[in-house]
């Protein structure tokens, strides 16, 4: 044990969820005044450990110790009590009150009068105090983003946390506000504030942090390694490891013709960022196209564009004709089938039965439909079929689709669009929440698919799947393809550093890696 | 406390067994019936006395059935046309309104006149159906087309068209077609008359009195046609598809914005039939006040049927005979306190079909816990 003041001794925390282990025995040690990276993929169990810290799960085995005390937290206000405030991704604030009104709410202060002018000068101190700018009389509809997350930081400092954690605080930033952010986690860390920071930038990482604890899957593959001296490429190993993957079985296969061709496709987000950059790519028949990358660098807007869903400016060509910005019928017709990533808010229908979620797509076509009238004998002979042949366990083809788990869910898309004889299928995370023997099911069905000749862009988060199923990796960052990669000839540390951001050329030609961002 | 059983709510994971929305519905009517009763004897009345009556008032004969029968002809149209909106999860509540555009626009056929006023009977018949119809579907189509291009909430813009609708009406029965000054128009001729039971009087002496009229054939037969569309079509697949899941919808390649339109239009003109048969089979001219609400309580008749074509028909009929007794009984707030009750036990009867209710005796530790 170091002779410095701990924070808070996380110790040997285990969380087990059904079928999942999220926290296989961490440690985490956090030093007062410290900024505390904590880094992993998605899923890795970085918000899992998170929430037990801040009092929203309790561990299944485990020790908690803040400030050398040991700790049982029922609720997050017990987590509060003890100085330890967490800042959301997603911010809960009321719009239409004002700054200081959102960090009174929930606390008993102003008990019958609304002195707001008394609490507005404290709250400015407060953020004097700390550089955090925001009129304290603004209403948080008026605010940016990043002023908003000033007020989520001030909410948990009036608290009086001495312990904060940022969720992946400049996922919603921009690079201006990220560099106030820093600017203002140094000033708390100077008053003697102690932070956990959530990311998976590394060049953040390296910025900001003074040590590093490195989650995947469930494990700490570092434990509060000192920053000092490590690479970017050190860290984007230890997130990505480098075990053997599982590899299903695969036959060598000659790619067909190019079916699918996106030529300098830009689009932009909901928010209004753009989120894909002169995008280039292409998919031949009978080959898997794997598209890596941390969730949020434009996959699902790559998925949205071809399928029709989103606008966008380019080239998207389906065995040569131009389907961008067309509706979404014009690649339907094109051949193209999607399993949508979000499968119960895009790719089904929950209250409609699994035959009326299997017509989806060729409800006014034969045999289904004769163009006036839809068979429904003939859409459930269909549905039984499929049911058989796709192994989806349910009562019954009348069963609601709300009823069915997440892998049978899966099944009844991956039944429908596959039964449509695609050219080109657009996968988005088609195994993701799923347990092992769907995932593998899933994953033989996209092979299958493979074989037979049609076209498959995988978009997925799990490298390994990439690599035992894809010819090819392209590797996404921010909206832009990094590099593409063989598969079979794949450096899993390569593709790490293109995943946060280093061009493949630069990482093929350099030793030190963290110029080549720079350059 | 401690009871020895007690109740808990699982939330069923099994499909619900066909009969049971129709059993927990017609269950809940019998109880509302009981409960009103246990009310009238509390308040000093007699409730088997009260409820034989209502039944004698509304059922009792072919004359007050058909009385009956000739209120719920509009109220299966209008229900009909909100169930199809919300169907799609379109809260259609300007039926009222697409209800008096239907009568208005069915009435133009005889007062501007657009067919000679001594046509056969079929040709005014008709030109006044296809003209309540269109009057209804131009008022579906305007909401819906501030839907589906900016957007526009769909329960603001048909519930100002309702009055729109109104006052458009007295405008002109006020001023341009007013009787004598009286607020409504001349009575129509007798060509423009829906055939009632009574017209044929002479041959069938039994009808004598009876008002029922061909209207409540237009509600049977819309009952089917919407049935059909629904569950045959593939547009009525398209609308349950647009109603569960949008984005879904979105995604399978469907046409939101020309189906939300559509389905507006066809909302609005089964509700301007509604007006259309009320102008030709009940008042024979364009009047103030045609309708006590019907618009509205199609609302609640389409909820009460949980959107099914033909439950429609029954609901209609219960509330058909409400508005009757209402009529016929004193104080007549008691029909609509039995209004009240029914979808008090009907809403709540929903509970049955999603939880299963157990009862559970406490176990030991339980109780210290407790």
């Amino acid at each position: 044990m170091t002779e410095e003041t701990l924070a808070v001794e996380m110790k040997n925390i285990v969380v087990r969820f059904p079928g999942v282990l999220a926290n296989d025995h961490v440690n985490l040690n956090l030093r007062e005044g410290e900024i505390h990276a904590l880094l992993g993929e998605n899923g890795a169990g970085k918000s899992t450990l998170m929430n037990v810290l801040s009092g929203l799960y309790k561990p299944t085995t485990g020790t908690i110790k803040v400030y050398g005390k040991t700790v049982h937290f029922n609720s997050p206000k017990d987590a509060i009590a003890q100085g330890i405030g967490m800042v959301h991704q997603h911010f809960m604030l009321v719009p239409t009150q004002t700054v200081t009104e959102n960090i009174l709410l929930g606390l008993d202060r102003p008990r019958f009068v609304m002195n707001t002018a008394r609490f507005d000068r404290e709250i400015a101190e407060l953020e004097e105090q700390f550089g955090l700018r925001v009129d304290p009389k603004a209403k948080i509809w008026q605010l940016t983003v990043g002023e908003q997350q000033r007020v989520e930081i001030l909410k948990t400092l009036y608290r009086g946390a001495r312990i904060l954690i940022l969720d992946e605080p400049t996922a919603v930033l921009a690079p201006q506000e990220i560099d106030d952010l820093m600017e203002t986690m140094r000033a708390m860390t100077r008053q003697g504030k102690s932070i956990i920071f959530i990311s998976h930038k590394l060049h953040e990482v390296t910025e900001v942090a003074d040590r590093v604890t490195v989650l995947r899957k469930g494990v700490a593959t570092s434990e509060g390694a000192e920053m000092v001296g490590k690479t970017k490429r050190d860290l984007a190993q230890l997130m990505v490891g480098r075990e053997v993957v599982f590899r299903v079985e695969k036959d060598a296969q000659q790619a067909g013709d190019v079916v699918l061709e996106v030529r300098g496709v830009n689009t932009f987000n909901d928010k209004g960022v753009q989120a894909l950059r002169d995008l280039n790519l292409t998919v031949r028949a009978g080959e898997i196209l794997g598209i890596a990358g941390v969730a949020g660098n434009g996959q699902s807007e790559l998925a949205q564009v071809i399928t029709g869903l989103r606008v966008c400016s380019g080239e998207i060509l389906i065995n040569g004709e131009n389907v961008a910005n067309k509706p979404p019928i014009r690649a339907i017709r094109g051949g193209v089938s999607h399993v949508p990533e979000d499968r119960t808010g895009v790719g089904s229908a929950p209250n409609l039965t699994i035959t009326e979620n299997t017509i989806m797509k060729n409800y006014r076509h034969k045999p289904i439909s004769n163009g006036w009238q839809i068979n429904f004998t003939m859409a459930r002979q269909q549905a039984r079929k499929l049911k058989e042949e796709y192994d989806i366990l349910a009562p019954s083809v009348r069963t609601m689709a709300r009823k069915l788990s997440g892998g049978n869910l899966q099944k009844v898309i991956l039944a429908r669009e596959i039964s449509s004889e695609p050219n080109i299928m657009v996968a988005v995370q088609p195994t993701r929440g799923l347990d092992v023997g769907a995932i593998e099911s899933i994953q033989r069905l996209l092979l299958e698919q493979r074989r037979t000749g049609t076209a498959i862009l995988l978009i997925s988060e799990e490298l390994e799947e990439l690599l035992s199923l894809s010819d090819r990796i392209a590797v996404i960052y921010e909206g832009e393809i990094m590099g593409v990669v063989d598969a079979d000839q794949a450096d899993i540390d390569e593709i790490g550093l293109m995943m946060t951001g280093t061009r493949r050329k630069a990482v093929a030609g350099q030793k030190d890696a963290d110029q080549a961002t720079e350059a | 406390m401690n009871l020895p059983v007690q109740l808990t709510l699982e939330k069923r994971t099994e499909d619900v067994p066909r009969w049971m929305p129709a059993a927990t519905a017609v269950g809940s009517v019998v109880l509302a019936f009981l409960v009103s009763g246990i009310i009238l004897r509390i308040i000093g009345g007699d409730p088997i006395r009260t409820l034989q009556f209502f039944f004698s008032a509304t059922f009792g004969s072919w004359p007050v059935f058909s009385d009956t029968m000739v209120k719920a002809t509009p109220l299966i149209m209008v229900g009909l046309a909100c169930a199809v909106a919300f169907k799609m999860k379109l809260w259609n509540i300007g039926a009222e309104g697409q209800f008096y555009l239907g009568a208005f626009f069915s009435s133009l056929v005889v007062l501007i006149p657009i067919v000679p006023p001594d046509s056969p009977k079929i040709v005014v018949i008709g030109s006044m159906m296809v003209m309540g119809m269109i009057g209804g579907a131009i008022w579906g189509f305007i909401p819906g087309f501030l839907k589906a291009r900016f957007n526009v909430n769909e329960i603001i813009t048909t519930l100002m068209l309702n009055y729109i609708a109104i006052f458009w009406n007295n405008f002109w029965i006020f001023d341009r077609w007013s009787d004598a000054g009286f607020q409504m128009t001349p009575t129509f001729e007798r060509s423009a008359w829906l055939p009632r039971l009574t017209d044929y009087v002479d041959q069938f002496p039994s009808f004598a009195g009876i008002t029922l009229h061909l209207g409540v054939l237009f509600g049977l037969v819309a009952a089917f046609v919407v049935w059909w569309v629904l569950e045959r079509s593939p547009w009525g697949y398209e609308i349950k598809l647009i109603g569960d899941n949008p984005k879904a919808a979105e995604y399978a390649g469907l046409n939101i914005g020309r189906n939300i339109i559509l389905v507006m239009m066809m909302s609005g003109a089964l509700a301007g039939l509604a007006g259309m048969s009320e102008i030709s089979g009940v008042v024979h001219r364009l009047q103030e006040r045609i309708s006590p609400g019907y618009g509205f309580t199609g609302i609640i008749v389409a909820w009460l049927a949980k959107l099914n074509p033909f439950a429609v028909i029954l609901v209609s009929i219960l509330f058909g005979a409400l508005i009757v007794a209402g009529r016929e009984i004193q104080p007549s707030g008691l029909s609509n306190m039995l209004q009240g009750i029914i979808l008090f036990f009907i809403i709540s009867s929903d509970v049955l079909l999603r939880y299963r209710i157990r009862l559970v005796r406490p176990s030991r530790d339980a109780e210290a816990v407790a």
